[in-house]
């Protein structure tokens, strides 16, 4: 078991034939991942090699849907066309879209995460390494090499610090590792994730590593209390960001008393989450909690 | 990016909305042609109003009502160069005097917590908003806008009735919000504030003073955007590290930070924090070079952070992701030779991740004496801010 993805996961590529989009079709190939094609209007009806393997190229999601039973779609379409490749996703009703493009307007994503409420598309980022299931599959950028499978849920926003995570608990390993995005709108939030690890028998325990800005980690928290038995270990970064600077991530911004680092440890600590101090200590943290429900580290 | 009072008016303008004459300037002259012009739309009367991007101005004595264009120079000579709460005022709005019956409240922003838009109106305007939210919340409406839909006669109309205006005023404010609404979608804003939005003695509804973000992400499809940036306000180094395509904020600091992904650079600035608090060092700087590292990117980024002047070792922070740590430390290995002389301060090193060992036996190789390689993340912070605190 896992979240979202699994090794049954039929991936097409949004922008397969671009620069990005070739580069980590040949990746996510790498890891295991099951891609049937990509998607280009302009390319329609041809095929392109990458890793070794001839991918068909499809005019629209829903018509390479219908050809490949694909149900998981990876986006890599530069910001100025994003909107129109998830609204084409989410009228296809394809259930899982991951959208990895950093720099949206944050008006198309509010536009194209509201269009998909009720509708049957999950939504992953935009902005956002994308989600990976250890040995099964990888729909995003997250490179696959650095753990294993494993007991342990990771949801993060940022891509870096999944990275350092996962190698630092790649003793291990991981269930899901779920990117979620650094940007001020995101499909997923820590939330469903949870939710969804909570319900995932293959996952003992989660890690959930947030930043400054908005109040998602404040939300999950109460979320934790309320909902989540299994045991979660936090981490926030960003206890030196300056006020009103936005720190790389589009969402990374501490507005007036609102959003910082210590508001959102706090509200971890109180929902009974032991929260590291830095990335090592966070591992630390779960090290101890893996050995204290009798887990052994793989071989 | 946060605009000046002055550019919320001139975009206001531009959508229709309705706001009185105004005119900025950066010396008392100008202030005075300007009050010349203005003045003579209000009686001779004029509005003096620093110009600065943080409130409490009026407070600070930053605004302030001219009678003649001779008080508008004199009081602009005043104004200008004052500082308020750490905001050198560099220029004022000469604006035209108004007969203010009522002060109202509205906003529209970008709502994170629940993915969507927020309208904010409230009768008492005027004051600080903030605190109204906290002392009576009752007096502030707060209606979900759709983003798909946007703030349409209906949805204004919902807006002033949750507000608790009265029919005529109701009705005049109407058309306001649809106009403002045209400025939040058509700018790219994620924050379109009116405070005081007012009404004047004869009935017309006036936007007094405004507040706009504009949203940097969607530079591409405004141009004219960047000629609303505050070049003079801007640091020279974050300026230097934009113009190289660098993520870059300069903070008050020792130890130069290099690092690749925003949430590990953030994530480093606090170890770095901790580490240096026994040794009396700060993080200096944010700097995400992304997921590339290469030889020109790492040179263009220990470029910058060499820079300043305040720094005095540098901590290189990279985990080999989809860029391998060989690749990495070729990078900084090249960085070093395109810098020559140039670089001069203590590099501590932290490589980790994918082929570390490869990463770690070049630099090893290179041996170059400002280079200290650390294996931890931990450990290089306290070796960075040791190195910052010893020169």
């Amino acid at each position: 078991m896992s979240i979202y993805l699994n090794a049954d996961s039929k991936i097409i590529v949004q922008g397969m034939t671009g620069g990005m989009g070739s580069k980590h079709t040949a990746l996510m190939l790498d890891a295991g991942a099951d891609i049937v094609g990509g998607v280009n209007a302009r390319k329609a009806g041809t095929t392109a090699e990458i890793g070794g393997k001839e991918l068909p190229v499809f005019g629209s999601v829903k018509e390479a849907m219908e050809a490949t039973g694909a149900n998981v779609s990876v986006a890599f379409v530069p910001p100025p066309f994003a909107k129109d490749a998830a609204i084409e996703a989410i009228d296809a009703e394809i259930p899982l879209l991951v959208v990895i493009t950093e720099g949206i307007p944050v008006k198309d994503t509010a536009e194209f995460f509201n269009y998909s409420i009720g509708k049957k598309t999950r939504i992953i980022g935009p902005n956002c390494p994308g989600i990976i299931t250890p040995e099964e599959s990888l729909a995003g950028i997250t490179p696959h090499t650095i753990a294993g499978k494993g007991p342990v849920g990771l949801v993060s926003k940022s891509g870096t610090l999944t990275y350092q995570m996962m190698y630092e608990l790649r003793d291990y390993g991981f269930s899901t590792a779920i990117g979620i995005g650094g940007d001020p709108i995101v499909g997923t939030t820590h939330i469903d994730a949870l939710e969804a690890f909570e319900a995932d028998p293959e996952t003992k325990a989660i890690v959930m590593i947030g930043e400054i800005g908005g109040d998602a980690e404040e939300r999950a928290a109460a979320y934790i209390k309320e909902h989540v038995t299994k045991p979660v270990v936090g981490y926030v970064a960003g206890f030196t960001a300056p006020e009103g600077k936005t720190m790389g991530h589009a969402g990374a911004i501490v507005s007036g008393s609102s959003g910082t680092a210590q508001a959102k440890k706090e509200a971890l600590e109180a929902a009974g989450v032991k929260v590291g101090k830095t990335p090592s200590e966070t591992a630390a943290l779960m090290h101890e909690i893996l050995k204290g429900m009798g887990l052994e580290p793989r071989s | 990016m946060d605009l000046f009072e002055y550019q919320a008016r001139d975009v206001f303008e531009k959508h229709g909305v309705p706001v009185l004459a105004g005119a900025v300037a950066t010396t008392a002259e100008e202030a005075r042609a300007a009050a010349e012009t203005i003045g003579t739309k209000s009686g001779g009367v004029s509005v003096v109003k620093a110009q600065v991007k943080t409130g409490g101005r009026g407070k600070a004595g930053g605004v302030k009502v001219a009678k003649s264009a001779d008080e508008a120079e004199q009081l602009a000579g005043e104004i200008l160069g004052m500082d308020i709460k750490g905001h050198t005022v560099h220029q004022v709005m000469i604006a035209q005097g108004a007969q203010i019956a009522e002060e109202y409240y509205f906003s529209i922003l970008l709502d994170r917590t629940n993915r969507s838009y927020l309208a904010m109106c409230s009768k008492e305007g005027g004051m600080d908003i903030e605190q109204l939210a906290v002392e009576r919340p009752e007096a502030l409406a707060r209606i979900a806008v759709d983003p798909n839909v946007g703030i349409d006669t209906a949805k204004a109309q919902e807006i002033v009735d949750a507000a608790g205006f009265d029919a005529e005023t109701g009705a005049a404010i109407v058309p306001v919000l649809e106009k403002l609404w045209a400025v939040y979608r058509d700018e790219d804003a994620t924050l379109v504030e009116v405070n005081p939005l007012v009404k004047d003695n004869d009935g017309n509804i006036v936007a007094l003073d405004g507040k706009v973000t504009l949203d940097e992400n969607a530079e591409f499809r405004h141009e004219e955007h960047a000629a609303l940036e505050d070049k003079a306000a801007a640091d020279p180094l974050e300026a230097k590290a934009k113009a190289k395509g660098l993520n870059y904020v300069k903070l008050d600091g020792e130890v130069g930070i290099i690092g690749n992904g925003a949430g590990l650079v953030m994530s480093t600035l606090d170890v770095v924090a901790y580490a240096g608090e026994q040794h009396g060092v700060k993080p200096a700087n944010f700097l995400d070079i992304g997921g590339g590292a290469n030889a020109q990117v790492m040179a263009d980024g220990l470029d910058v952070i060499l820079g300043d002047e305040q720094v005095r070792a540098v901590f290189v922070n990279v985990f080999g992701g989809i860029t391998a740590c060989d690749e990495v430390a070729n990078g900084i290995k090249g960085a070093l030779e395109i810098l020559g002389d140039a670089a001069t301060k203590p590099l501590v090193v932290r490589l980790d991740g994918n082929n570390v060992e490869q990463g770690r036996a070049i630099l090893d190789e290179l041996a170059h004496p400002l280079v200290t390689q650390v294996d931890t993340m931990d450990g290089a912070a306290a070796k960075a801010a040791e190195l910052a605190a010893s020169k």
